[in-house]
């Protein structure tokens, strides 16, 4: 027998599904007894290079309020040519073509290895993909260059057949014509007037073909799946190269003291109601890209006088924020009308100061669309992360699929209750959907409309068996994962999981429930719930409730003799996330303080679409410490990893800080790294760079490349992060010289545990 | 709207006398001949006195017995054309508009810039109300001076800005009075004593005169400007210089009619000749306050009629040293085109090509660009001529055809104002305006109203245009308008922003580019060179005792004494109403000062001072002897032109004639000598008067007739109200020249005859023109040598009355003939196109609307009749 450890690794391997628990209790009782919800982490599009996708329909189950695909869990009759759905019991005849099936001629869902499948279904005409950039032009010169360039370049690294628009935005919104040729053609909407969906595509002339002739085209050879603002790029590459290099600054002039005008929320309106007329239900991308904050017209956040800052959490906190719920509501509006349709909206926002992150993030996370946050358009972090969006995969075939939905289908002793992610309710209320919701609940079925390989999904279960109806013994409950979406080579396809764990009665099996308990997966499903939270809740009524939930968690688990807090102990399975839940305590999902709302909005929305890894470096960041001493080896995130001779290189998957050490910095400033005789100092300095590099290579979004040493001011990215095990208040007190203190009133994870473990074995609790 | 004259009710009955200058005429009861070619069965003859003038005549009388309009012409043009006129002499009458005469301005305004209707005021109120003459003064404040007068002087007085008297705020002038050893002075104006500040103190000769009164021309000229500083800019900020914005109609009858390629071919050259810095036509020269500089006069100058100023520190030019001949203009330009949605360009130097902006939001509109909307040609040369080339093409398979019109003068205005700037719009329009949006008109052309009470509801136009002239004025945007209609547009509500914002309205009716365009080019190259003041307000200010009251003229009126017109040009002129507040003296007389402050075609701000001064009589025949009646006409027309629209014609008419028998009853019974009550006595002066009443009561406007076109009627009023009295003088009495027996050599054009069939022969050959239309009149057996030089053609039967059916001959008739056309043309500021018109032929109706001396073809007496109608009624208020 497997390991556990081993058993979660080949589950996340094959299917991309992490449970918190990989033993169920088998009553609702037990269940809520355990604290940590059943829920599981899901990846639908997980990349499995060993997968090839069937062409073929899946087999659904005939009971029409389950339609449940046929899976590997279900009984079988060759003879008969029946198969029971394992979920609702119904028997259902195989369909015609499955005539030859036998116990030595399977097809391949039926296939224990196949787990997960992915169908390649034919569901109406294939449409390219499509691609409308939203471009600010309120920008300095040097951004706008940057941008012009990183666009043109983009061009190069769409699909050939793939439509592509573009929309810019300052004071006035324009709409560009890419087919015509001589002149450059735009359409142009006042930054100020909210237009209806049908306004929009009366005024860009798209209502009636007859009058396009008035735009001097001939409107006969238009097909109805295009238009004019959204061409094939390789049939407008030119003129979009053109066009681009073209592009002016917004021409208004800014008196002083006053922002640019800038009508974002139009811009955006105008984009979703061009697709919303043109290619509903196509996978599409807006892509917004932004240099600060919108300052007229819906959705505007700021407005445009520079005495008025813009809104900061101190002024959400004291009710103060002008336009935050109007702005919210709208950006909330636009991005459920995208979603309906399958657009997803990416918003990169470059800019110093706030670009207005907190009132449009819905867009892009109501839709999966992406978020990039950055200086500048002139960085490398704009610059790489951009060009990672269009990255490749192993069959040279873009990470991005469109117009995902999610299905989840339950065994009927468990209920789905909720999912965390980048999608939105599909209202579907089906049976196995649960009243009690955690997360978006309430259906079935979500809508996923922008899906990277890597987009992942929090899903909550509940146990719905009565602790009077027990589950017999060896009992099975699984769990289907239905994903339809259109890939990026535009086929449509459907991605089939299917997942079974055992029943386990929690008062005889308690011991193999805790063993089975995945303590990765729940600190980051117990985190997007605590982030689920927080967008709603007050900051310290989370932490309040995270901490209620923890200290739960160890009285149930926990081994200690009452009132003995130093007799507390916790099984191997759970010794790590008390840890977790203080850094994630500390962490800027849940903190505020020194982070602006954007930035918040930004750190939450890439928290919750995240794989498990990237997740769990994000809650505890990685440190990795090189030396003199060995090979560079992982450290623990505590104030005394900070050593004078170590090269420090921390990963919080926003930032790659490299420190430096003080004496190490001292060498450096010295130049040994110059001379011959110091190669292998060299060669110490050299390590972080290249394991960093390798990170950077990888990750999106790009995080942010900080190199710095002891002493230097960029050296609180590290010191903010680290546990302060030693602080100014305690240094002295231990009289130790290891480590660097850290100034700071915060509490260290010393401190944590022990107010933990008094909590937990106190009987008042 | 203030009482008028005509309202007055007829109080007393006059017995007439016969004046020293009055004309005896023949006793009614030989009046009535039939005029040549009756015209039967017309409708619309005159209120209640078409049918006893149309009675059976009782003896045939002599048409050349009655005042003839060229005669009075002829004799002034004998009398005082070809001398100088010297504006020294307070309230002396001026030659006839007709006149060819050089002004000297030695203290009041030139005739060209200020024409009253009598420069001999009644010293009181009862004196005016008894005589209901009409006390006007016709202004044309920036009026074209021949090449031979000299030119304003521009005075500067730098940071102290233009002297004004402290109490009614009148500019200095040569009605100030300098007392107390120049140290103070007293206004002309208002009697308020100012001091005269440090910077202009001059002392006084023996005279009481300043010593320096012949080098300042604000002591001793009628008409200089001063530059204004910036208290007297919008916002206290520089004005920059003006835009042209060309706004283009291309729904499918511009395009298919091809004017849009033509027009857009045009423009290529066209915008090569926008008005420039140092060709400013009014030749303006500078006089500055710091003496710092010296220039000699030039010869030109010496030349010249001028002031006899000696100016021993001028300088010429318009705008400074080093600006004379500037290459380039500083008006910026900008293009738009729109059917039922608007298109905007982008035409900035540096692109590659123009890019089109479309706004489809007609309902609230904006301007989507500023930067390289509006651009310096010589900058954007290249881009503008591909974007020329491309306009025709691209919307070449266009078949909308409806059109939006207000969302575009709202387009252009919000342009001008987010560039800071005023300016023009050039539209170039089709059609009706029947698109969904603000603005939208409908077909309201009601024959079935004509002669009844709601007829001036077809005149008045729809509110939201008021409303939009309002605005354009207040961003001092003037609005030209190039119609090409095929059928009724609505002019009275489409012409509404022109006619209030300064601007013109040109029709074209059938647009054909064969036939039709060069007539369209030659009117838009002068619209587009011609001078032009923008962003004006004009003050008119007057000595105690009377004061302006009413203003008529292609105007705006905020309050009751600032005039605002979003721009104003050469030909554009104010009539002011004047009406006693006290009793005037005849020793100091009327004084009126005339301000306008503008910004010129460069960008500068400008005061245009006009002064005149007139005298004041208590006798009745003093005024009757100094009236000009072309001043009369030009105020009658404007002044029923505007009542059209709130009352019915007939009453606008019959007012018209009331008045008309009122002045020359009061003339009868106040000023001529006894004579027997069946002579019509005139007074000298107005001896003309009925003929043109006559032909004002004919107009197209005023006559009710179901033939003419509503909207014909409705731009002939609108162009008359910013008429000034050259331009009305021709359009009620046109000059019909002969020209089968001209003298083919020299430069003489023939003596006009007077506008009657009777003077037409049928082996004969006529040019008619009125300001607006100029028709060839082909008689049946003209001779055949005569046809074929001028036609080309062998015959009569031969001559086309269609298009362009004259052709350029290389003989000396039709050499002659094209000298004689292109020398009237030249006098008038619109181009006219010239229609041929056969003897007999269907094409001869319009012709014979412009004999006024004859029985309208569309109703309205003859002159005849007419005088005999005001005979009878001036006999009835006599007894």
């Amino acid at each position: 027998m497997a390991t556990y450890q081993e058993f979660i690794q080949q589950n996340e391997d094959r299917d991309g599904v992490r449970f918190s628990w990989n033993l169920w209790p088998s009553s609702r009782l037990e269940a809520t007894r355990l604290v940590v919800p059943v829920s599981c982490l899901f990846t639908p599009l997980k990349e499995r290079p060993d997968l090839p996708p069937v062409q073929y329909e899946p087999v659904l189950c005939s009971r029409a309020n389950c339609k449940a695909v046929l899976n590997p869990l279900c009984q079988v009759d060759f003879r008969a040519k029946i198969w029971a759905c394992n979920f609702c019991f119904q028997r259902n005849p195989f369909p015609p073509s499955y005539a030859g099936i036998s116990e030595v001629n399977q097809p391949a869902e039926l296939m224990p290895q196949f787990s997960t499948i992915e169908y390649i279904v034919q569901r109406g005409p294939q449409t390219p993909l499509i691609f409308l950039y939203v471009v600010d032009t309120c920008l300095e010169e040097e951004d706008l260059q940057a941008l012009r360039e990183s666009l043109q370049m983009s061009l190069s690294l769409l699909p050939p057949n793939a439509l592509v628009g573009l929309i810019t935005f300052g004071r006035m919104v324009q709409v560009h014509e890419l087919s015509c040729e001589g002149i450059a053609k735009s359409y142009v909407f006042r930054g100020t007037k909210e237009l209806s969906s049908k306004q929009i595509q009366e005024m860009l002339g798209l209502m009636k073909p007859a009058s396009q002739g008035a735009q001097g085209r001939p409107s006969a050879p238009e097909t109805p799946a295009t238009c004019r603002f959204l061409q094939p790029v390789h049939k407008v590459d030119m003129n979009l190269t053109d066009l681009l290099s073209e592009l002016q600054r917004d021409p208004w002039p800014v008196p002083q003291g006053k922002r640019p005008l800038r009508s974002t929320g139009i811009a955006l309106s105008i984009a979703v109601g061009l697709l919303e007329g043109t290619f509903p239900n196509t996978g599409a991308r807006v892509m917004l890209f932004t240099g600060g904050p919108p300052t007229q017209g819906p959705g505007m956040v700021v407005g445009d006088e520079l005495k008025t800052p813009i809104r900061s959490w101190h002024d959400i906190q004291k009710d103060n924020a002008r336009h935050l719920k109007k702005a919210t509501k709208y950006y909330e509006a636009l991005a459920n009308r995208a979603a309906v349709n399958g657009h997803c909206i990416d918003i990169y926002a470059c800019a110093l100061d706030q670009t207005g992150l907190l009132e449009m993030k819905c867009c892009s996370n109501l839709t999966g669309g992406h978020i990039v946050m950055g200086d500048s358009f002139n960085t490398s972090l704009f610059k790489q992360t951009f060009q990672r969006v269009f990255s490749k995969d192993y069959n040279g075939e873009f990470r991005m699929a469109f117009g995902g939905t999610m299905e989840v289908k339950t065994t009927r002793e468990l209920k789905v209750s909720g999912a965390i992610g980048p999608c939105v309710s599909l209202n579907n209320k089906g049976p196995c959907v649960s009243e009690n919701e955690m997360g978006i609940g309430g259906t079935s079925q979500w809508k996923v409309c922008g899906l990277s390989p890597s987009t992942t999904l929090a899903l909550y279960f509940e146990v719905v068996n009565q602790h009077n109806a027990p589950i017999p013994q060896g009992g099975r409950g699984a769990v289907q994962f239905i994903t339809q979406y259109q890939h990026s080579n535009t086929q449509r396809r459907v991605r089939v999981t299917t997942v079974a764990r055992n029943w386990a009665d929690a008062q005889s099996q308690i011991q193999h429930i805790e063993s089975s308990f995945d303590q990765e997966a729940s600190a980051v499903l117990m985190a997007r719930l605590g982030v689920f939270r927080a967008e709603s809740e007050e900051g310290p009524d989370v932490l309040r409730w995270l901490d209620r939930q923890l200290i739960r968690l160890c009285q149930k688990f926990g081994q200690f003799n009452k009132d003995d807090p130093t007799s507390f102990r916790l099984s191997e399975s759970l010794s790590l996330y008390p840890q977790f839940m203080f850094h994630l305590r500390r962490s800027p999902f849940l903190q505020v303080f020194n982070n602006s709302p954007d930035e918040s909005s930004y750190y939450r929305h890439h928290f919750v679409r995240q794989d498990l890894t990237q997740s769990l470096i994000m809650i505890q960041p990685i440190l990795y410490s090189y030396s003199f001493y060995g090979p560079p080896e992982p450290v623990l995130l505590d104030s005394s990893s900070i050593l004078p001779d170590r090269i420090l290189l921390m990963d919080t998957f926003f930032q790659l800080v490299i420190y430096h050490g003080e004496t190490i910095a001292q060498w450096r400033k010295a130049g040994y790294q110059d001379m011959p005789e110091y190669e292998n100092f060299k060669q110490l300095l050299q390590a972080p760079l290249d394991d960093a590099q390798e990170i950077l290579q990888a990750r999106h979004p790009m995080p942010r490349y900080i190199d710095t040493e002891h002493g230097g001011s960029q050296a609180r990215f590290l010191l903010s992060k680290v546990n302060p095990s030693q602080t100014h208040n305690n240094l002295y007190a231990w009289g130790q010289e290891t480590g660097a203190p850290i100034l700071t009133d915060d509490v260290s994870l010393q401190v944590f545990m022990d107010h933990l473990k008094k909590l937990a074995v106190s009987s008042a609790a | 709207m203030g009482p008028m004259v005509w309202y007055h009710p007829v109080k007393t009955l006059f017995q007439c006398v016969d004046g020293p200058h009055g004309l005896v005429s023949a006793c009614p009861g030989q009046y009535g001949g039939p005029m040549g070619g009756p015209q039967p069965g017309y409708p619309g003859a005159f209120p209640g006195g078409a049918a006893q003038m149309a009675g059976p005549p009782q003896k045939k009388l002599d048409p050349d017995s009655i005042p003839s309009t060229t005669q009075v012409i002829e004799d002034d043009q004998t009398k005082r054309g070809g001398q100088v006129y010297t504006t020294n002499l307070r309230g002396q009458v001026p030659p006839l508009v007709t006149t060819d005469f050089v002004v000297q301005d030695q203290g009041n305004a030139s005739p060209r810039f200020m024409r009253c209707t009598t420069y001999s005021f009644p010293c009181t109120s009862d004196l005016a109300k008894q005589c209901q003459v009409p006390l006007a003064t016709i202004i044309k404040p920036l009026a074209t001076i021949p090449k031979n007068e000299a030119p304003l002087y521009v005075v500067n007085h730098g940071e102290a800005g233009p002297l004004r008297c402290n109490r009614c705020k009148a500019y200095m002038c040569p009605y100030m009075q300098f007392i107390d050893g120049g140290r103070r002075y007293q206004c002309g104006f208002c009697n308020c004593v100012n001091e005269v500040p440090v910077f202009y103190f001059q002392h006084l000769d023996h005279m009481g005169r300043r010593v320096d009164v012949y080098e300042r021309p604000e002591l001793s000229l009628g008409s200089y400007e001063y530059a204004a500083t910036l208290d007297y800019c919008r916002n206290n900020k520089p004005p920059s210089p003006p835009a042209f914005i060309f706004m283009i109609d291309v729904s499918y009858a511009n395009i298919k009619s091809g004017l849009v390629k033509m027009l857009c071919e045009e423009l290529k050259t066209l915008l090569d000749r926008l008005p420039r810095r140092g060709k400013n036509p009014w030749k303006l020269r500078r006089v500055r306050d710091g003496h710092e500089q010296c220039c000699c006069q030039s010869n030109e100058l010496s030349e010249s009629a001028g002031p006899l100023l000696s100016l021993p520190h001028c300088e010429r030019g318009t705008t400074g040293p080093g600006e004379e001949g500037a290459e380039s203009s500083g008006v910026r330009v900008g293009f738009v085109t729109y059917n039922k949605i608007l298109h905007f360009y982008n035409v900035k130097g540096g692109l590659a090509q123009p890019q089109m902006m479309v706004v489809s939001d007609v309902a609230e509109m904006f301007v989507p660009l500023l930067d390289g909307f509006l651009v310096n040609f010589q900058e954007s040369r290249s881009v503008i001529n591909n974007l020329l080339d491309q306009i025709p093409d691209m919307f070449a398979d266009t078949n909308e055809s409806e059109t939006v019109f207000a969302p575009v003068i709202q387009a252009g205005m919000e342009a001008l104002k987010a560039a800071e700037c005023s300016g023009k719009l050039f539209l170039f329009h089709s059609s009706l305006p029947t698109a969904e949006a603000p603005g939208k008109l409908r077909n309201r052309d009601d024959k079935k109203l004509i002669n009844t009470d709601k007829e001036k509801t077809l005149f008045q136009p729809q509110r939201l245009y008021e409303q939009l002239s309002k605005e354009c004025v207040a961003s001092g945007c003037c609005v030209d308008l190039f119609l090409f209609p095929s059928q009724y547009v609505d002019m009275a509500t489409m012409g509404e922003v022109p006619l209030r914002t300064g601007g013109s309205v040109y029709k074209y009716c059938n647009f054909q580019v064969e036939v039709d365009g060069d007539h369209f080019l030659c009117d838009l190259r002068k619209d587009v060179e011609k001078p032009i003041g923008f962003d004006a307000i004009m003050r008119v200010r007057t000595s105690t005792g009377f004061r302006a009251t009413d203003f008529f003229g292609a105007v705006y009126m905020n309050n009751t004494t600032d005039v605002e017109m979003a721009a104003i040009d050469c030909h554009k002129a104010v009539t002011v109403e004047f009406k006693h507040d006290d009793t005037l003296s005849e020793e100091t007389g009327a004084l009126i000062q005339c301000a306008l402050l503008y910004t010129t075609i460069s960008g500068q701000r400008r005061l245009r001072i006009h002064n005149l001064a007139l005298n004041c009589s208590s006798q009745l025949a003093d005024l009757y002897k100094s009236c000009e009646t072309d001043a009369l006409v030009n105020f009658f027309a404007k002044s029923a032109y505007r009542a059209m629209v709130n009352q019915p014609l007939k009453t606008v008419r019959e007012i018209l004639v009331n008045q008309t028998a009122h002045m020359l009853a009061c003339y009868r019974k106040n000023c001529a000598s006894p004579s027997a009550v069946s002579q019509l006595i005139l007074p000298d002066a107005m001896k003309v008067f009925p003929v043109y009443m006559n032909s004002l009561l004919k107009s197209a406007a005023l006559v009710g007739s179901v033939e003419l076109s509503t909207d014909e009627r409705a731009l002939h009023r609108q162009t008359v109200t910013g008429m000034g009295v050259e331009e009305s003088q021709a359009l009620f009495y046109p000059r019909l020249i002969p020209l089968h027996n001209m003298e083919v050599d020299g430069e003489a054009i023939p003596t006009p005859l007077r506008c009657s069939e009777e003077r037409l022969s049928e082996g004969g050959l006529f040019l008619l023109e009125n300001g607006r239309q100029l028709f060839l009149w082909l008689g049946q057996a003209c001779p055949p040598d005569l046809i074929q030089n001028i036609f080309n053609v062998p015959s009569f039967a031969h001559v086309s009355c269609e298009g362009n059916s004259l052709p350029k001959l290389d003989n000396p008739h039709s050499k002659k003939l094209w000298s004689i056309v292109s020398h009237i043309t030249g006098q008038r500021p619109h181009s006219m196109k010239l229609l041929v018109v056969k003897q007999k032929d269907r094409s001869e109706l319009p012709f014979r609307q412009h004999l006024v001396e004859d029985k309208g073809v569309h109703g309205g007496a003859s002159y005849m009749d007419f005088l005999c109608y005001v005979h009878r009624e001036i006999r009835q208020l006599l007894t």
